[in-house]
């Protein structure tokens, strides 16, 4: 900076300079591409686990969780609007004035310096040649002047004048656009927190319970939140996540969910998110109705409503829980609600049951690998895809506090030609469920299984099922004696094992019992051992259920089978019970979106003026032309601020006009 | 030589008889659609089918090879359609639909056709051969001619497999890389008549191709052929207009990056005496990056507005919106530094092809990389 140079022209310089634009656009495009990259708003702990404590303050601090509502981004869109308007301030007035003009004061000196000029020579009257000129500019869609010199006529014409108003047509949209996307933004708000008057909420407390300082009036220009209502329930605020909390925003009027519908096309895929409303004022008048879905919102009082999601509001189950530590195979019935919990005691200990979610329709694909299909055929039909009934997810909590959650099926579903009733467990929410098979009896019911449970733990029965095991297992002739009790010792001995620790048990004993060159014909011993067994027990408990016994067909070896792995996986079930659901009431809930937006008409007229201006800029092509006559000869020069190849072609196409004009009588 | 000095007659006094003539034949098309089928239709639809007449026949008067185009496309159409007699099983019987005109044939037809136009161009190109390049033109104008022949047919299709099915075929990445396939082929038919200049298409049809293979390999590998239903999300009206405005500015970028190749290696002496004047080279990837940031910037305008009603905000900043911003920004910058700066050349051939990465990772890459709210196109 010069000494004479006031300190506020050369701040005014900087920011109307064209460079200090393009610097904001390049950081402002940094800004945006570190936003989609690292993923904004999650929970704070993701963002702890993905960095470590130190990057995660050190991100924090930058505001990168939040980028495009962080104070330095806003700050950069605000200078860019300041910048832009100078700019335009600054190039406004000359750019009418050349729109206006016709550079009438062009010396014959400084045509003869231009690029694309071109002399004649001619023997007519200069006026008469320049009336000529000019009719034929006109033609060509120039508006001309015709200004006497001194021994001769200057022709000044242009056209395209257009151009410079797209400049400024263009430029004003884009601070149009910022001011209004900034009105919409957060800015109020963020100039009340740093005033200390508002504060984030980050306890998860009942709405009605958060304070003042982080509640905004109806009165609040703009926001953007969401609620979840369940079916027959209302709400008149909405959640605005700010950071890795919240704020609640009162609204002006009270929203109540009539019903909610989700409708699927024949191949599974969603088809129809619809929600019927009621809007009530603060008093509970009725002031109308609407149905509303996505991509069809409705508009109230400057408040536009949209349907985002669903969830959940709360379904009523109805369940019956076996207890996987008895060995009795009675049910005992347990009331739940999604988004609730009930305690459950096994033993000394007290369980916490906590409904998460209930599905009415789960789309799965059973089948596996889809077959190829034809690449002529537009029609996909895939049967893989079922709807496999109802399911509900629930987190059972250990008097420790730690927690699995399970995804539990209610109807069998047909796997590999088999009915299973599937469980799903995992430990984290981000996992995938491991789901475990239970296999379902002939009446489809999880009954049969766990009676067969039921006999293969408890020790009490084992004897009678090794006696029948043995005397199935040898001829007439030799039943009764040292063979038998020796039999019946190892079956008892393998029945109590895999009762305590299913497979690994077994395992664990073959491993540190028989010599490593035997183990796979051992193991396979016992497999077969426990298997013709679990067949008695089988019978044993069907028998004392009243049922008939089982069939010796495939199917049954099959039930066997399944019955064992499914006993075994239970000791890794990490729940004590096995929650069966009976019955149910399902309701949902909308999740709306609403938002308040004053800024968006001012951003669809800036968008208006854009492309107006745009096109303006691109498509209209300022041209220049003038033509000095003076006796004898004439001189055409051309010009325009952005040479293209059409300019040349135009060039001379002119030129050889006039040569025409000047040369012809 | 008495012509130079005339002023232009005006447009509308230019037009021919056929000019007109191709015009009522689309006023009738539209009638007798509107007539057929207006019942199906919203205020919204009517709109956009009478909208469309005017701006097939001004894009046919102004461009003359659109006619016969549009009536051979529209044609071919109706005969697939007429063919179908409502029954979509009628596509493994009759042969016109197996093998030619049922929109699988016709956007197979197409691939190979855009194949063969690449070799001829390139034939064209080394062999310095004007038929080869003809060729060339044909070929690319078939493959055109049969890429939005099975646009149609597939939209009619949709409907076949189910009333509640049916909709515009620009609503997953199978279907827009056909119509960016037709858009892009289009627009170089176009500059290649403007300047005369053949030797642009060896280039040009090259990221043509490369769609091409995308298309195959999405087809036999992934299935994506097949007409799924809309997800509700994308149940609107704006989805018609904006995904189409959008490829109008991804093909123009493709057409400008292709040309920035070409003018590096021509300003390395490569291929430079087959290759068109340099100048022509810039000037045609400028009218492609203005024509296309333009577009660019009504399909983010568009975008915009749909994002209103879907999402309820205008701007989510979204990884998509954000990224096409960033390809705006791009672009914006490009335009300064040749209309501003006045910059020509190096920088500005090497700027477009940069941004037709960034473009491809907006269009491409963000679906595949980032997680957001837009539901179409997962890999
Ligand atoms: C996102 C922001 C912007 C966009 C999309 C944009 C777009 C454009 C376009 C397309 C042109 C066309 C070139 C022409 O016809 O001359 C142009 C010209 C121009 N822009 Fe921008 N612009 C932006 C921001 C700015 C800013 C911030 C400034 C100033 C600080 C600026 C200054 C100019 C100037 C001086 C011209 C030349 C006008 C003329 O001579 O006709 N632009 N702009």
């Amino acid at each position: 900076m010069r000494a004479d140079e006031p300190f506020g022209k050369a701040l005014y310089e900087l920011f109307s300079s064209m460079r200090f634009a393009i610097t904001l656009l390049t950081l402002l495009a940094i800004a945006s591409i570190i936003g989609t990259v690292l993923k904004q708003a999650e929970p704070y702990n993701n963002y702890i686990i993905q960095f470590g404590p130190y990057w995660f303050e050190m991100f924090r601090l930058l505001g990168l969780y939040d980028v495009y509502h962080a104070g330095w981004f806003l700050i950069i869109l605000t200078f860019l609007v300041a910048s832009t308007s100078l700019c335009i301030y600054r190039n406004a007035p000359g750019m009418v004035k050349e729109m206006r003009n016709f550079r009438e004061h062009v010396t014959e000196q400084s045509l003869a310096a231009f690029s694309h000029k071109h002399a004649v020579q001619h023997g007519q009257d200069t006026q008469a040649l320049a009336d000529k000129a000019v009719a034929y500019l006109q033609g060509q869609g120039f508006r001309s002047k015709l200004i006497p010199r001194e021994n001769g006529v200057l022709v000044a014409a242009k056209r395209g004048a257009a151009s410079r108003l797209g400049y400024l047509l263009a430029h004003s949209a884009i601070v149009l656009i910022c001011i209004g996307g900034l009105m919409d933004g957060n800015l109020v708000f963020k100039a009340q927190q740093l005033l200390g008057m508002k504060k984030i909420e980050t306890r998860d407390i009942p709405q009605s319970q958060v304070p003042e300082i982080s509640r905004l009036t109806p009165e609040n220009l703009s926001f953007r939140g969401s609620v979840q209502i369940p079916e027959g329930g209302s709400a008149d605020v909405v959640f605005l996540n700010v950071a890795d909390g919240y704020l609640v925003q009162d609204l002006p009027f009270v929203v109540q969910l009539k019903e909610f519908r989700i409708e699927h096309y024949s191949t599974g895929q969603p088809k129809l998110f619809e929600s019927d409303l009621v809007l009530l004022d603060r008093q509970g008048n009725k002031i109308r109705e609407a149905t509303i879905a996505v991509n069809k919102p409705l508009i109230h009082d400057g408040v536009a409503i949209y349907q985002a999601s669903f969830g959940d509001g709360g379904s009523k189950l109805n369940l019956r829980g076996w207890n996987l530590f008895s060995p009795a195979a009675e049910a005992f019935e347990v009331q739940g609600a999604v988004h609730e919990s009930t305690r459950l005691s096994s033993g000394e200990a007290e369980y916490q049951l906590e409904f998460t979610d209930f599905r009415l329709f789960n789309i799965e694909n059973l089948g596996g690998e889809t077959p190829r299909q034809n690449a002529m055929s537009v029609k996909s039909d895939n049967k893989a895809l079922h709807n496999v009934g109802p399911s509900y997810q629930v987190k059972v909590r250990n008097p420790r506090g730690e927690a699995n959650e399970y995804h539990n099926y209610m109807l069998p579903v047909t796997l590999d030609g088999r009915m299973y009733v599937l469980s799903g467990v995992r430990e984290t929410p981000n996992d995938p469920f491991r789901y475990l098979r239970l296999p379902a009896d002939a009446k489809g019911g999880i009954e049969g299984f766990m009676r067969l449970r039921a006999v293969l733990m408890n020790p009490a029965q084992h004897g009678e099922i090794t006696r029948r095991f043995a005397e199935g297992a040898l001829p007439p002739g030799e039943r009764g004696g040292e063979l038998q009790s020796r039999l019946e010792a190892s079956a008892g001995n393998i029945l109590r094992l895999f009762a305590q620790g299913g497979y690994s048990a077994l395992g664990q004993f073959v491993e540190a019992n028989i010599a490593e060159g035997e183990r796979q014909q051992a193991t396979e011993t016992f497999l077969r051992i426990l298997e013709l067994s679990t067949y008695e027990a089988l019978k044993l408990a069907n028998a004392q259920a009243g049922e008939p016994p089982p069939a010796t067909d495939d199917a049954t070896g099959f039930f066997i089978r399944d019955s064992l792995n499914a006993f075994s996986d239970l000791f890794f079930y990490g729940a004590p019970v096995y929650l069966q659901l009976q019955s149910f009431e399902q309701i949902q809930a909308s999740g709306l979106q609403m938002t308040r937006s004053p800024g968006k008409n001012l951003v669809y007229f800036g968008s208006l003026l854009l492309v107006l201006g745009i096109f303006a800029m691109l498509y209209v092509r300022e041209r220049r032309a003038w033509i000095v006559v003076k006796p004898g000869n004439a001189l055409f020069a051309y010009a325009t601020p952005r040479k293209t190849v059409d300019f040349e072609q135009e060039f001379a196409k002119h030129s050889q006009a006039i040569e025409q004009l000047a040369t012809k009588e | 030589m008495e012509l130079a000095l005339n002023a232009p007659q005006p447009f509308l006094k230019r037009l021919s008889m056929f000019d007109w003539l191709f015009t009522l034949v689309l006023a009738v098309g539209a009638g007798y659609a509107l007539n057929l089928y207006g019942a199906y239709m919203d205020g919204y639809d009517k709109g956009m089918l009478i909208a469309t007449v005017p701006a097939l026949a001004w894009l046919g008067w102004f461009w003359k090879p659109v006619r016969p185009f549009v009536l051979v496309a529209f044609g071919l159409a109706l005969l697939a359609i007429y063919f179908y007699q409502g029954d979509l099983a009628r596509m493994e019987q009759a042969f016109f639909l197996k093998y030619l005109i049922s929109s699988q044939a016709a956007i197979m037809w197409m691939c190979a056709l855009i194949m063969f136009a690449t070799i001829a161009y390139w034939i064209g190109l080394l062999a310095r051969s004007p038929f080869a390049g003809k060729t060339g033109t044909a070929l690319t104008w078939s493959a055109a001619t049969l890429s939005l022949t099975g646009l149609l047919v597939r939209w009619y299709e949709s409907y076949l497999i189910g009333p509640d099915v049916g909709h515009i075929p620009v609503s997953n990445l199978y279907e827009v890389f056909v119509l960016f396939v037709l858009i892009t082929a289009l627009m170089y038919l176009y500059y290649e008549s403007r300047y005369q200049q053949k030797s642009m298409g060896a280039f040009v049809m090259l990221i043509i191709s490369a769609a091409v293979g995308f298309i195959l390999w999405y087809t036999f590998d992934r299935q994506a052929h097949q007409i799924q239903p809309l997800v509700p999300a994308l149940q609107s009206w704006w989805m018609k207009i904006h995904v189409p405005a959008n490829f109008v500015g991804y093909g123009a970028f493709s057409i400008a990056a292709m040309l920035g190749i070409a003018w590096l290696l021509a300003s390395k002496g490569i291929l430079a005496s087959r290759l068109p004047k340099p100048e022509v080279l810039d000037d045609v990837m400028y009218k492609t990056i203005a024509i296309g940031f333009a577009f660019f910037t009504i399909a983010t305008i568009l975008g915009a507005m749909w994002a209103a009603e879907a999402w309820g905000g205008y701007w989510s900043w979204d990884p998509k919106e954000t990224w096409a911003l960033i390809v705006w920004l791009n672009y914006a910058a490009w335009l300064h530094l040749r209309l501003v700066k006045g910059l020509r050349g190096k920088v500005l051939a090497w700027w477009a092809i940069v941004g037709i990465l960034v473009t491809t990772f907006a269009f491409l890459g963000v679906n595949m990389f980032l997680s957001g709210l837009h539901s179409y196109g997962e890999l």
